[in-house]
């Protein structure tokens, strides 16, 4: 109980309040405007939050990160252009809704489903903390270490047709994090006696290329375009009336988003993905999903928006970030000399809480700036792409020069940048490079930690919970080997889609 | 966008225009870096074999390489898309703007974060095709409040401008600290 009150005391703070307020509207119009998208702010922000109390900058992150999704399902609804690329399901049947003329509906519909499967996602991490806490501990740095390894697999296993192509940019990142001088022995590693080299290749500048930049690049490149949204009518609130027609659709489908939110490499994809399916093969009107079903659009949204405090808990609790966003907020702990992972649930389980209530405080924030400002909203995502790509320049450049003032920064995310806007183009995946570079340093000093300790490779899987993510990662590939038969046997037609391209935003 | 009826389907990516020579340009970034291994990492005596400082650049660039050459083999082995070289004249040119984010990182400790930030906004602006004087406005106003939200609200680490030291004493000490 003590620490509850700890953590609710950490909250009450005007600077956190601040920063909370600041992260959750800003996320929200971010998440609004397509071509922006949470991993964008994220990492611009970055290096600005650095000199803010841990609490504070985590909750602005946490509050863009948690945000977007509800802006996001505007333009899903609107105009059939996912905000963010976790809001592509939304459209199916949002969309058909708006050109029925029940926009007002899907979009009413759209917020109460969003808060429905965010206050549950962060009652499910509320009510898993005792659990977590007495499970945490039993990590050891061989448990650790499989379990990045389970991650990296997933990650790359999560890229179907394109497996080997997310497998060799997952090892480029795992490479990226070993140039410099290595920490134990001393020795130089890939650095081609270039002194800018031995620091090694800082992740908050590959962060900024591939994200900020390459998005940046991605729309001053590509021809200039201006969504046009019409603004909408009725009262928002009425959507909280119909969802509790379909509360059963709305809590199956959080608690995908809360199982799916905690694998690393699936997430909110999956997450929405099984629920549409659920919602279709129980609902009594399946032949309305696709058409403007609203429990297709509750399905998808209530999803979504679970996995954010899902996502938390293998980073909290572990230390290992399961995607792109909870692998830049990691750098926040870093930075601050708080270490994620088992210690933290002992050591600062009031940051924990603090961070738990700012998630339910961002939930209701969100909702009720949205209840009033929707057609505010539906102007701002006129905002013209081009423009759009001078501005998020502009901005990355406070991101990549406020870290360290160093031009070879400014130069080495440009590079990325334009590594960004390849893969882009190519519908090839970004997040394995990040995860790769942040899961191969968590790998390579785990490893050698649990060495002393390990007198045969045996050894490593003796312990319960080892053994299990053993078992695991057997039975991940053992599955996908035999999807990839079935899918060989049955000739399945190619349904090429473009959900990814939005993806890596 | 077609709606994607499997979770295999939702899950596959497909190819687009440029990606064999995306392929073959990674297949021999990864054979160079890997053929440096023994010059470019060291190998401790006694030392285990997973502690080995070799150890993680070579799994890593050895999968990577193994990776590619797959990658470049599917890629040759699947139907041409057209439009290869338009792609990848569009790679191409996108280093120009990779050029002006350059400039504007040299530019801002001589010339000062405010004004280099507006002539930057503005100048881009123009180059992207925008002419009408709402625009240009748009660009400028919001350079200035980028300059007033980092630099003067959250005082961001960002340098000074050489050019604030020709400024009036007092003047000079405000810029300098505030823009």
């Amino acid at each position: 109980m003590e620490n509850i009150l700890a953590g609710l005391e950490m909250l009450a703070r005007w600077d956190v309040m601040v920063a909370l307020l600041v992260g959750s509207i800003g996320g929200v119009i971010i998440g609004a405007i397509p071509g922006v998208g949470p991993a964008v702010a994220i990492a611009i922000m970055l290096p600005a939050t650095f000199g803010l109390d841990p609490i504070v900058g985590l909750t602005m992150l946490l509050g863009i990160y948690g945000s977007s999704m509800f802006g996001g399902a505007i333009p899903a609804v609107l105009i059939n252009t996912p905000g963010t690329a976790v809001n592509a399901l939304t459209s199916y049947d949002g969309y058909p809704m708006t050109e029925n003329g029940e926009a007002h509906r899907a979009v009413s519909l759209a917020y109460s489903a969003s808060f429905w499967g965010g206050i549950f996602g962060i009652g499910c991490l509320i009510l898993l903390s005792p659990v977590l806490a007495i499970i945490a501990p039993m990590f050891g740095s061989r448990e650790i270490f499989l379990a990045a390894l389970l991650g990296i697999i997933l990650v790359v296993l999560a890229h179907r047709g394109q497996i080997m192509a997310a497998g060799m940019l997952g090892m480029f990142g795992i490479f990226l994090q070993t140039i410099g001088l290595d920490a134990v022995t001393y020795t130089k590693r890939y650095t081609f006696d270039q002194s800018f080299l031995s620091s090694g290749v800082n992740l908050i500048v590959v962060v900024l290329g591939l994200f900020a930049l390459s998005q940046a690049f991605f729309l001053l490149t590509a021809p200039d375009s201006s969504p046009d949204a019409k603004p909408i009518s009725g009262k928002l609130g009425a959507g909280f009336k119909e969802l509790m027609q379909y509360k059963r659709v709305a809590t199956v489908a959080s608690g995908f988003g809360v199982i799916l939110g905690m694998i690393p490499g699936t997430g909110e994809f999956t997450a929405q993905f099984m629920s549409y399916t659920y919602a279709q093969k129980t609902s009594k009107e399946p032949e309305k999903f696709g058409k403007g079903s609203p429990e297709g659009l509750i399905a998808s949204e209530a999803a979504n928006n679970a996995v954010p405090a899902a996502a938390m808990i293998p980073l909290l609790a572990l230390g290992i970030p399961g995607e792109a966003l909870t692998a830049m907020m990691l750098s926040v702990f870093y930075v601050h000399n708080v270490i994620p992972g088992p210690q933290l649930f002992q050591n600062n389980i009031d940051l924990v809480y603090g961070l738990y209530f700012a998630l339910i405080a961002l939930n209701v924030i969100v909702l009720v700036f949205l209840l009033f400002s929707t057609n505010l909203l539906t102007k701002i995502i006129r905002i013209p792409t081009r423009f759009l790509g001078v501005m998020i320049l502009m901005l990355s450049f406070v991101g990549v020069y406020s870290l360290r003032n160093s031009l070879t920064d400014v130069i080495i995310s440009a590079v990325f940048g334009v590594l960004g806007l390849v893969l882009k183009r190519l519908n090839l995946p970004i997040v394995p490079i990040i995860l790769g570079m942040v899961l191969g340093g968590i790998m390579e000093t785990k490893l050698r930690s649990a060495l002393p300790r390990l007198k045969s490779p045996l050894d490593m899987i003796d312990r319960p919970i080892s053994f299990i993510i053993f078992v695991l990662i057997l039975l991940v590939i053992g599955l996908h080997i035999r999807t990839l038969i079935k899918e060989f046997k049955a000739h399945q037609p190619d349904e090429d889609h473009d959900l990814h391209d939005t993806q890596a935003r | 966008m077609t709606n994607t009826k499997t979770l295999q389907a939702l899950f596959k990516r497909y190819r687009r225009p440029g990606d064999i020579v995306f392929a073959w340009f990674w297949v021999v970034i990864s054979v160079f870096l890997l053929s440096q291994i023994f010059d470019q990492t060291a190998y401790k005596n006694g030392a285990k074999l997973f502690a080995q400082p070799r150890f993680w650049p070579a799994v890593s660039l050895g999968l990577m390489t193994a990776f590619a050459c797959f990658h470049l083999l599917g890629s040759a082995l699947s139907e041409r898309i057209e439009g290869r070289w338009r792609e990848v004249w569009l790679w191409v040119s996108s280093l120009e703007y990779a050029g002006w984010f350059m400039v504007y990182a040299i530019a801002v400790p001589y010339t000062g974060y405010l004004l280099t930030t507006i002539v930057f906004a503005i100048l881009l602006a123009l180059r992207v095709g925008y002419r009408s004087a709402q625009m240009l406005m748009a660009a400028g106003g919001s350079a200035l409040f980028t300059v007033l939200l980092f630099k003067t609200l959250l005082k961001v680490n960002l340098p000074s401008g050489l050019i604030y030291d020709q400024l009036p004493d007092g003047l000079r000490q405000f810029m300098l600290t505030y823009f």
